[in-house]
């Protein structure tokens, strides 16, 4: 039970951190916004290794494959193409 | 799975991710942001695999070169404008890997027992499959493999309703039964969530398009912490939550910028096909491009558009040239016609001339939150030109030329006047306030949601319609 409420702990820690965060960010990085925490939603990578580390059969284990296939596609995609985005900013701050 | 250090190295992680995105506050931060956001996932990574070796060390490094190769020469040759389109796709991408982590955990031999794992892991299958074929059909819209307009069933609402309620039932018998899941239901349930991805996202389209993507963010964010739950993971829940709530945050603010609030957009109140003007509605499907939104013209023969815009340009070019300040007002027509290279040549000329220019940006001009941002940035836009609504709209009484390019519904003063239309109480740009007006629009007909635009009929507007970039380049000719 211990590792629940903790579990919910941080959950609800993280959703206040991030939308306090969240909110000072200007209107004009919106896109680049939301195109880096596309890329940390596929932090789902970590379960998908996880997969590997346990028993399971051929089907399973495709499965897993295929789903660090997609991660690793959205999490180096996200942060190359924000990377890319953030460039073109001119900065004169 | 824990010991002391486990839980440091894990806030250290996490703390690490907040900082990234504490830096994202200004243009300079945002870029390190990035990085350092990257790193704390680079850190996760070794973290878990050092803690759990893998036992086919083979296979995953060739998924993680193969997944991360294609990531990046995609990421690397996609155009700006395609961005909403890119991310709709990666973010389904990611949901799809949170449903088919969830999905083997679910029907593993060892599948965990206790009940909260076993409901995380449904709702992390349920959320992670919708939000993948949601994120298909939005970046098929966004990608203009799809008609954009909303497409709605008959009985839509009953139907998402059906699916809804069947998932539900499906989804506690699942949850229920003894592991290993009954794969039969859950065969099923996996089916029902791909229609709700689909029936969802399929009503919306056009200048809606920015609430349903970040919608989707949000529950990309959702369905990895769910899947979190279910692995026991702790990193996983803390960065799925904080994607939630930058989802959260966005959707919020898209639907401020409308005044609409969640249930008009995704229930379709305002944008059944009566509410739209059928002609409009029409001319929208034939084109597909909302905004500014197709017409007759292009059947028109072309010497009579010329013929007709000849007048107009002369008195574009005096306006310009009378005109102490000018505030431009970019819409995502101007994207459309690729002129936004053309439209930021045209301001810089303006300010050599020794004019003040601005411009004023909607918070929902483009396809995504902040989109128009990006394309003005690829245009080398000088920063210190672009304002938001709320700093420019007292401006306009002093603005002597508005100068619009592809955009109708952000300007469109029928949203302060007429009450029954759908974009009334919207937040406009007031350029109806401003001495002169010139729009160099694709044509005359009516924006996204289909109300007639007041501000061209007024003695102070200058039309110049066509294609933007053309208008554009005639009018810096003129200028020179």
């Amino acid at each position: 039970m211990g590792d629940v409420l903790l579990m919910v702990a941080v959950f609800i820690f993280s959703f206040l951190v991030g939308y306090l965060l969240i909110s000072k960010v200007p209107p004009r990085l919106h896109t680049p916004l939301m195109s880096m925490t596309n890329a940390i939603s596929a932090v789902t990578i970590l379960g998908a290794l996880l997969l590997f580390a346990v028993e399971t059969n051929a089907v399973q284990k495709g499965l897993g494959a295929l789903a660090i296939v997609m991660a690793t596609f959205n999490v180096i995609g996200g942060f190359a193409i924000t990377n890319r985005m953030l460039k073109l900013f001119k900065t004169r701050e | 799975m824990d010991n002391c250090w486990y839980l440091l190295t894990d806030f250290a992680i996490i703390l690490i991710l907040i900082v990234g995105i504490w830096q994202f506050r200004t243009v300079k931060g945002a870029r390190s942001g990035n990085l350092t956001a990257a790193f704390a996932l680079l850190c996760a990574l070794g973290v878990v695999l050092y803690r759990h070796p893998v036992l086919e060390p083979a296979a995953v490094i060739l998924a993680l070169v193969l997944g991360g190769l294609v990531g990046w020469v995609v990421a690397m040759r996609v155009g700006m404008i395609q961005i909403p389109a890119m991310v709709a796709f990666q973010n389904g991408a990611g949901s799809l890997a949170a449903f088919l982590v969830s999905f083997v955990q679910l029907t593993r031999e060892a599948a965990p027992q206790e009940t909260i794992a076993k409901v995380a892991g449904v709702v992390s299958l349920v959320i992670g499959m919708a939000t993948f074929s949601g994120s298909m059909i939005a970046s098929a819209k966004l990608a203009n493999c799809m008609k954009q307009t909303p497409t709605v069933f008959p009985k839509h609402d009953w139907m998402l309703l059906g699916i809804v309620l069947v998932i539900v039932t499906l989804g506690i018998v699942a949850g229920g039964t003894a592991a290993p899941a009954l794969p039969c239901s859950l065969m099923v349930l996996i089916l029902a969530s791909i229609l709700l991805g689909v029936v969802f996202s399929i009503r919306i389209g056009g200048a809606d398009m920015p609430v349903l993507i970040s919608f989707l963010n949000a529950t990309s964010g959702l369905a990895a912490a769910f899947c979190g739950i279910i692995i026991e993971n702790r990193l996983l829940i803390a960065c799925g939550a904080t994607v939630a709530a930058s989802g959260s945050i966005l959707t919020h603010v898209m639907c401020k910028a409308m005044n609409r609030n969640l249930p008009k957009v995704f229930l379709g109140v305002h944008w059944k096909p009566g509410a739209v003007p059928v002609q409009a509605a029409e001319a929208q499907a034939r084109k597909g491009e909302p905004e500014p939104s197709p017409t007759v013209t292009v059947e028109e023969p072309r010497k009579f558009e010329k013929s007709q815009q000849q007048a107009p340009l002369a008195q574009a070019i005096d306006a310009a040239k009378n005109a102490n300040s000018v505030v431009i007002i970019p819409g995502y027509g101007m994207a459309l016609a690729h002129a936004q290279f053309e439209t930021v040549q045209l301001a810089n000329r303006l300010e050599e001339m020794g004019k003040q220019v601005k411009f004023a940006i909607h918070p929902i001009a483009g396809r995504m939150p902040g989109h128009m941002h990006v394309l003005l940035a690829e245009a080398e836009v000088d920063p210190d030109m672009l304002f938001d609504m709320d700093q420019i709209n007292p401006e306009f009484q002093q603005t002597d030329l508005a100068l619009i390019v592809g955009a109708c519904d952000v300007v469109n003063p029928a949203a302060i006047g007429a009450e029954d239309t759908p974009i009334a109480g919207m937040p406009i740009l007031a350029a109806h306030d401003a001495k002169q007006v010139l729009v160099c629009n694709l044509d005359g007909q009516p924006g996204y949601s289909g109300v007639e635009n007041p501000l061209y009929q007024e003695p102070k507007t200058i039309l110049m319609f066509g294609d933007a970039k053309t208008s554009i380049n005639r009018l810096l000719q003129g200028l020179h």
